[in-house]
């Protein structure tokens, strides 16, 4: 069943040297169950496309185009007002947002209030939605604590009191306490140390398993993606330039940009070999290039790249990429 | 094998918290830096790996006298670096230079890269003209990868981009011919594309010059990569340490096995293994005698473990492992205990 659909989402940011090109004709499918990875660099545009889900973006963020369907009803025809911009303060969004798209959020040592305990407020989230007494709510904490396998007595204990490892999990208990369709994960591994990361992710997954809620995880890390998605997405300078199945795309990326992401990245596995990096850095987005944004750095650009922004096509089934040599890139490995 | 640069030798650093003025009590230690030991040679790189709170920046730090030990010694050409005064010391410090992990703290916002460049040859007396010394600093610069290097001279560290800062901080650390450097976490702030990049600069840099580097990291991928030998710390002590390639896939020691198995990897399709460790790392304050792993192994034998700590051993040539039960582990005479064994709690 498709849970959310983002169809050709464009998003701009209004800054004193012009517009910000953020997101352009970006559309994502997700199913309930299914983990998207969305990857990118910073400045790809993943989180904006991200929070536009849950319409949290800055005030000079506009919206020129697209739609965000999620279980069937248009987001933004709610919320979007005549102007661009989007309505936070929506009362009908404000009940989706957390009741049934929640986020964990990358920065969980700074995302608690250090005067309150970590349990009170985990319980006034609950509250805050839903029609229960404190006791009721308490006792739904206490259940997500076992679940996320934190002791229950930590649960009056004040954030500075936990290590990093267990507020990034009470911030996934807090994403989790009112039962959400989607979760919103960003970078939620990327402070922690690795046998922490490796138990976090782990914990999600089972969570995915026992509780089949939907997952984006928005990421930088590629490794982190092959770990826990089944679908990813490809951001690069504002574009989606390739998204699949996480194992076809992984093993037969077709667009340059993923194939550069993928020979930068060290690894501890075979054999050892140099590194290729990208040449350059990301364009400006105030003025991306013509054609397609990446042809400034790919190695195979041709001139037809900098004249014709590339087409998404189908490469194999269910594997789309937004290059103009998909076709060659796909059959030459 | 190369000539030694550097030799540490029972390297410590111990904080003293202070426990307000009123107190009577013996202040609570840190240990950060607990017994160190290590040789860095010529041409050679060599990763510090370890999670936060390992001891990996502070022992860094000290080996460049940014610090002071509390016990140890460092030697380099013949002398002590921890006990140098005066000339002897300022003579050290255009031996050696660090590269920190964000090039834009590092760099003077107020100055143009030809300052940021010019400025540790007048400190150190490097070239006889100004004509020189912009040459020395163009040549740095192209050196770093940043062609041609007369039209960085004039920017600003903001208006280039992360991965060109990274870079001017290396030519700043290369403009003084440095016989080793410190690199903490160089490439950790970077974007993944841009990363390649600059490792693949020092590799070649170390290549070119012999120059050898002590890389701290925690990142074990990028710490293969990058050295030739690995050492794995933990909570202040090298608990193995052996040639890169027998670390990763040959590791013994219960905290690098687990702490490998830990590590994600770029394949969906790989199984994952994980070899079993408890809780997290526990505070450093006034640690328990005995090995500092003994709370998180799941081989932990009570009466040894508990009681003396474990010495560097080499179990096989070249390659070090602190523990007691390390050959016993490996041929299964001794088990995990069995409940970590399924289930990671926190």
């Amino acid at each position: 069943m498709v849970l959310l659909s983002v169809q050709d989402l464009t998003i701009h940011y209004k800054v004193s040297s012009g517009w910000v090109k953020a997101v352009e004709n970006a559309s994502i499918d997700l199913d309930s169950g299914e983990t998207l990875g969305l990857v990118g660099e910073s400045g790809s545009g993943k989180t904006t496309l991200a929070y536009a889900i849950t319409q949290l973006l800055p005030k000079n963020a506009y919206v020129k185009g697209g739609r965000i369907f999620f279980q069937g009803k248009d987001l933004l025809k709610i919320s979007l007002k005549e102007d661009g911009t989007l309505d936070i303060f929506n009362e009908e969004i404000r009940k989706i947002r957390w009741k049934e798209i929640s986020m964990i959020f990358q920065a969980a040592l700074n995302a608690f209030n250090p005067v309150y305990t970590v349990g009170d407020q985990i319980v006034e989230a609950i509250m805050a939605h839903k029609d229960i007494e404190y006791e009721q709510a308490r006792k739904e904490v206490e259940k997500l604590y076992e679940f996320i396998g934190i002791p229950k007595d930590r649960i009056d204990n004040y954030p500075h009191e936990y290590s990093g490892g267990m507020k990034q999990r009470a911030m996934i208990a807090m994403a989790l306490a009112l039962r959400p369709k989607l979760v919103l994960a960003d970078e939620p591994t990327t402070a922690l140390d690795v046998i922490t990361q490796d138990r976090i992710l782990l914990e999600i997954q089972k969570l995915q398993k026992e509780t089949g809620i939907s997952m984006i995880l928005i990421t930088h890390d590629v490794s982190v993606v092959a770990e826990i998605s089944n679908k990813v997405a490809v951001m690069y300078a504002g574009k989606i330039v390739e998204k699949g199945g996480t194992v076809e795309v992984f093993k037969h990326y077709a667009h340059p940009y993923t194939e550069g992401l993928m020979a930068s990245f060290p690894t501890i596995v075979g054999e050892k070999r140099r590194l290729a990096s990208i040449p350059g850095s990301p364009p400006d987005l105030v003025n991306p290039p013509k054609g397609c944004r990446f042809h400034p750095r790919c190695p195979y650009a041709k001139d037809i790249c900098m004249e014709q922004e590339p087409p998404m096509i189908e490469i194999s089934p269910g594997h789309f990429t937004a290059c103009h040599f998909a076709k060659e890139l796909y059959g030459g490995k | 094998m190369a000539e030694v640069i550097l030799k540490v030798e029972n390297l410590k650093k111990y904080y003293e918290l202070s426990r307000g003025l009123l107190s009577f009590k013996k202040p609570d230690v840190v240990k950060a830096v607990d017994g160190v030991s290590f040789d860095l040679h010529e041409g050679e790189i060599i990763g510090l790996v370890g999670e936060t709170g390992c001891g990996k920046t502070t022992t860094g730090r000290v080996v460049v006298k940014l610090e002071n030990p509390t016990a140890g010694s460092v030697i380099f050409k013949g002398q002590d670096i921890t006990k140098l005064e005066g000339d002897a010391l300022r003579e050290f410090r255009r031996s050696v230079q660090m590269i920190f992990q964000d090039p834009f703290e590092s760099l003077n916002p107020r100055f143009t890269i030809f300052k940021t460049l010019i400025e540790p040859l007048i400190v150190n007396g490097i070239g006889e003209t100004y004509e020189e010394r912009v040459d020395l600093a163009v040549k740095a610069l192209e050196e770093a990868g940043l062609k041609p290097g007369e039209e960085y001279l004039d920017r600003y560290p903001h208006e280039i981009s992360g991965g060109q800062r990274q870079r001017v901080a290396i030519a700043r650390a290369l403009i003084i011919n440095p016989k080793f450097i410190v690199a903490d976490e160089p490439v950790s702030m970077l974007d993944v594309s841009i990363r390649a990049g600059v490792l693949n600069l020092m590799l070649d840099l170390k290549e070119k010059y012999n120059l050898p580097i002590i890389f701290i990291t925690h990142d074990i991928a990028v710490a293969r990569y990058m050295s030739d030998r690995i050492l794995v710390m933990y909570l202040g002590k090298v608990v193995e340490e052996g040639p890169t390639e027998s670390i990763i896939f040959d590791p013994l020691h219960p905290y690098t096995r687990a702490l490998l198995s830990a590590v994600p990897v770029p394949d969906p399709e790989r199984k994952h293994e994980r070899i079993p460790i408890k809780g997290d790392i526990p505070s450093p304050i006034n640690l328990p005698p005995g090995c500092r792993f003994a709370s998180r192994c799941v081989y932990f034998q009570k009466g040894v473990c508990d009681v003396k700590d474990p010495e560097l051993r080499e179990i096989k040539k070249g390659h070090f492992v602190a523990c007691h039960f390390v050959e016993k582990i490996l041929s299964g005479e001794i088990k995990a205990t069995r409940e970590e064994k399924t289930k990671h709690e926190s």
